[in-house]
């Protein structure tokens, strides 16, 4: 490619951790949400190792009842709101802004406090074991068992936690709204986007009208458990079901959160490597649209068995049974995609295609609790931890591998070795069925969740043995994935502008990409537009690639302000760093550890004072900090 | 892969024909039960054929389509078929319709409320067990038949639940006979079982499905399915009241159990002189027959006098429960007390209550 391919050589200033600490750079704000993700993706991956040894035979003695429910709920807290959530942010954050031309995202500062916002919310939640114990109510905090036990601060913890975490999202989601519908390249128009970036329009709104809904119920549960306040507590004509509405108004959409840039992704390798544009851009970007929008009708199908009547329960079933038809779309237009093609069968084809594959069967199991009285059957049973381990393991977790194998060269300027990378896929997949497969057939023989541990002589223990044996055959393709990561970043092959022959912006910038993403704004003509620059059409419709002449130059914008040629980097002025981020995101979150403690006196007092003062220093140096600092 | 996917359907049907599966939904024993396996089988059918359908297409596709090396030509650059587009929109709208009538047929049907001769059973959940109460079952003395965590009910006739909790949410659920549904403190849902005439003397176990803390695994319920004679039998012995001892270690046992066990558990006892008087806190189970039971703690534990025993000596190490956090002012029950009972004592509880058959 005719970019200049240019070794980013930061100044000395640029590198360090004070650098890292303060960035508002994107990019970095980007790669530092996939570093804590996979960190916490370690961590709730060792948590899932202990389930599976605890539950490898009957009556497993490796984890107490008390440890079990701490550990199980850790599990899904974590891999929800401090995995895939993140590592979809990571992806966004770094990716989004290179996909729309821009050179950053609309509010650098707030990305910057989302970012670590999140982070300490993270690692505070860990805290409650060292003080008072993990939260062991389970991910989905029912009430009134989640305002029960005052004695144990563990509830406030979740309580509180999944409210900073919130926070952290909304601030995220405004941004990436804000940076999409502003700072497009000129002639971007909105059906020009990448899959990828209408993904994250549709997760972005999903979380900005879910998460306050949440965010209610759990202030709600927080004054339950500390003031004495009965929203949750029947006895006092309280409604325990209030809380399930609330909950899952939020998370159903919540699962399209985790999986809809996931999907996204998809639909940008696919392309890539089938070397043929997406099949049918507009149903796909529609289809993702319609599923967010249908996403927020069918949360009470997690409730079919709550006691709500049958007119709702058909409704709800009816609602949830209309959410297949787009998402068949989705697949059917990715097969589509694939057909015809020149499959390039690299590993983040393979993870694609596995996506593909594993999400058509956690599709057709979610169909299946559309059939309420089915349902009645399956919920709350091993065949639902089956389900959505489909959906976010075989589906997310797949396609977020997929991003990592196809983006990292972007990244580092490295390619991942397609060797391991390969071994990697196939221990997955191979590992990932294993382990959740069998457990259809646990829940439909009768095993609930949640339980942590159960009889021999139900016909449980050779379905359990290989689904642990399974978990340990994923924890091995984990560790493949880090060798692949270590030895690739030191020794990878150089990976160039453009390794993949791609066909978005970000692949016409050098990789890593210089601190203002482009020296000139690109000017956009087609979706694709990259491709369209490296190749024509000819009479059978056939791609041919262009003379070198103009494959690859892009098109100089005149009226955005770029120089003809080379403009000069030092001319582009960028967003100072800022640690006042940084300290009002930890102000936040001393605020919320009080807010844990509030019920045990001087201690809660004394951090929401301290969270008070550190959070208002923060947020006023901000305020009073100008964006672009004079002397740059 | 695939191979492993085929062998994992094969293992679905497999196992649902195998019969050591006793709480398995897949081996339906009741009227509600078999209508539901009838639509998970309809379901399953055509996920089955769509399931082959998509993934064939994608396998297909990936050996069709993958690139050969050497092969350096470019493909037609196709940028989609609304036609087949429309068509695959409408395919699955038409499928889901086919499914949603027999859904919504079936959903009625078993939400609808028991009509005829139907056996009410009063359903109260607990942390960690189960409370049975039968309404129109009503002894001499006027008091229904109460009994805990192993619910009898008659083969060929319709019983209905009426369930509630005392704490937090629970979900009964006994996949052969129906599917789960929720016990909500406030709320009273709703269980329909007709157990089929086939499954007389049958004890079909299940499990609490909704997690409700420590003692959520160990939450158990055994349903005797009766002939009616034999349900007719039952009823008439459980509400026979227990007889007071008045010799022997019974007789001793029967101190520790009005001064100490009365505080949480009842009985309904027959006094030497003839009165009937129910003694004790209705906390945990009633223990009138406990001694007919064939499990306690929630179905944990065979009902032997070891196991009692050991239960009475130190109940959370076998059971992890929290009664230090009990609270009886506030009708909080987490679970029994280790009350430091002297062996002797334990022994003469034990004599008594395995009396009370």
């Amino acid at each position: 490619m005719a970019v200049a391919t240019r070794e980013q050589a930061p100044a000395a200033a640029d590198r360090g951790v004070w650098s890292w600490i303060t960035t508002v750079d994107h990019k970095r704000i980007g790669i530092m949400y996939a570093v804590a993700a996979f960190i916490f993706f370690l961590v709730g991956g060792f948590e899932a190792l202990l389930i599976r040894t605890q539950l490898a035979g009957p009556n497993g003695t490796v984890l107490s009842a008390e440890a079990y429910n701490q550990i199980f709920t850790m599990h899904g807290l974590t891999m929800v709101f401090a995995v895939i959530m993140p590592i979809a942010a990571a992806f966004q954050n770094y990716f989004v802004p290179l996909q729309i031309g821009a050179r950053d995202v609309a509010f650098p500062r707030i990305n910057a406090f989302a970012f670590w916002l999140f982070f300490f919310s993270a690692l505070f939640l860990y805290t409650s074991f060292l003080f008072g114990g993990a939260p062991d109510g389970a991910w989905v905090g029912y009430a009134p068992l989640s305002t029960q036990l005052t004695e144990y601060v563990r509830m406030d913890y979740y309580s509180v936690g999944a409210q900073l975490l919130g926070v952290a999202s909304l601030a995220g989601s405004i941004n990436f709204i804000a940076t999409i519908f502003t700072m497009r390249a000129p002639g971007m128009s909105l059906m020009r986007m990448p899959v990828f970036v209408w993904m994250t329009v549709v997760t972005s709104f999903l979380l900005i009208l879910s998460l306050p809904v949440i965010g209610v119920g759990l202030w709600q549960l927080l004054f339950d458990r500390n003031f004495g306040t009965l929203f949750y507590a029947a006895q006092a004509q309280g409604d325990p079901l209030l809380w399930q509405h609330l909950f899952w108004i939020f998370g159903h959409p919540e699962v399209y959160v985790l999986i809809l840039p996931a999907m996204g992704i998809v639909s940008e390798i696919l392309p890539v490597m089938s070397r043929k544009p997406l099949f049918g851009y507009a149903f796909v970007v529609f289809s993702g649209i319609a599923i967010g929008f249908l996403g927020f009708g069918v949360w009470a199908h997690h409730m079919f068995t709550a006691g709500l009547g049958p007119v709702a329960e058909a409704g709800f079933g009816l609602a949830t049974m209309l959410i297949a038809i787009p998402t068949g779309v989705k697949i059917f237009n990715w097969i589509g995609t694939t057909w015809g093609g020149r499959l390039k069968l690299t590993t983040p084809m393979l993870f694609s295609l596995g996506f593909i594959s594993m999400f058509v069967i956690g599709g057709l199991s979610g169909v299946t609790h559309s059939i309420v009285p089915a349902d009645t059957q399956q919920h709350d049973s091993y065949y639902i931890v089956a389900h959505f381990h489909y959906v976010l393991f075989g589906g997310a977790v797949l396609g977020y591998m997929a991003g990592a194998y196809y983006w990292f060269p972007k990244w580092t300027g490295k390619m991942l070795s397609e060797t391991i990378g390969k071994w990697h896929f196939w221990i997955t997949l191979i590992g990932f069925n294993l382990t959740f497969a069998p457990q259809h057939i646990l829940g439909l023989d009768g095993m609930p969740r949640r339980t942590y541990r159960y009889d021999a002589g139900l016909g449980w223990d050779g379905w359990n043995l290989m689904s642990t044996i399974g978990s340990y055959l994923i924890a091995v393709g984990v560790l493949v994935f880090i060798w692949n990561i270590i030895r690739s970043w030191r020794n990878g092959e150089p990976a160039g502008n453009d390794p993949w022959d791609g066909r978005t912006l970000e692949w016409t910038t050098s990789s890593p990409p210089p601190v203002h993403n482009f020296d000139e704004v690109p000017v956009v003509h087609h979706v694709d537009d990259f491709w369209y620059r490296k190749y024509g059409i000819d009479e059978d419709g056939r791609a041919v690639k262009m003379p070198e002449v103009s494959g690859g130059a892009l098109t100089v914008d005149t009226d955005t302000g770029g120089e003809d040629g080379d403009a000069d980097a030092h001319d582009i002025h960028m967003p100072s760093p800022s640690y006042f981020p940084i300290i009002a995101s930890a102000g936040v979150v001393i605020l919320g550890a009080g807010l844990v403690f509030i019920s045990s006196g001087a201690i809660g007092f004394g951090l929401l004072a301290l969270g008070a003062i550190v959070s208002l220093w923060g947020f006023m140096g901000w305020a009073g900090e100008p964006i672009t600092k004079e002397a740059h | 892969m695939r191979r492993i996917v085929s062998i994992v359907a094969l293992g679905l049907v497999l196992a649902s024909c195998s019969s050591n599966l006793p709480q398995s939904s897949l081996n339906p024993k009741s009227v509600e039960a078999q209508k539901i396996d009838g639509l998970w089988i309809l379901v399953f059918s055509i996920a089955t054929v769509i399931f082959f359908a998509v993934q064939i297409a994608l396998i297909v596709s990936i050996i069709r389509w993958r690139r050969r090396p050497g092969d350096d030509s470019e493909p037609k650059q196709t940028h989609g078929n609304t036609r087949l587009e429309i068509v695959w929109t409408i395919i699955p709208a038409v499928i889901l319709a086919v499914i949603a009538v027999p859904t919504l047929r079936t959903l009625f049907e078993l939400r609808a409320p028991a009509t005829g001769d139907v056996l009410r059973v009063k359903v109260t959940g607990h942390q960690w067990w189960w409370e049975f109460e039968y309404p129109d079952i009503v002894g001499p003395d006027g008091r229904p038949l109460i009994t805990a965590n192993e619910l009898h009910i008659p083969a060929g006739k319709t019983t209905e639940l009426e369930m509630t909790s005392a704490d937090v949410i629970h979900s009964f659920w006994v996949p052969p006979l129906a599917g789960k549904r929720d016990l909500v403190p406030g709320l009273t849902t709703y269980i329909k079982i007709t157990p089929l005439e086939s499954a007389a003397g049958e004890v079909i176990p299940g499990q609490c499905a909704e997690y409700c803390w420590l003692g959520h695994a160990d939450m158990r319920v055994k349903v005797h399915v009766d002939a009616p004679a034999d349900f007719e039998a039952w009823t008439a012995g459980q509400l026979e009241p227990a007889p007071m001892p008045t010799a022997g270690a019974a007789a001793a046992g029967f101190e520790t159990f009005s001064g100490v066990c009365t505080t949480c558990h009842q009985a309904n006892v027959r006094r030497p002189d003839g009165t009937v008087e129910t003694i004790g806190n209705a906390v945990g189970p009633d223990l009138t027959h406990f001694g007919s039971r064939d499990t306690f703690g929630a179905g944990i534990l065979e009902n032997t006098a070891e196991h009692l025993a050991a239960w009475i000596d130190d109940p959370s190490s076998l059971k992890p429960m929290a009664p230090e956090l009990n609270d009886l002012d506030r009708g909080r029950v987490l679970g029994m007390p280790d009350y430091g009972l002297d062996p002797d004592q334990i022994t003469e509880l034990v004599e008594l209550l395995e009396s009370w058959k």
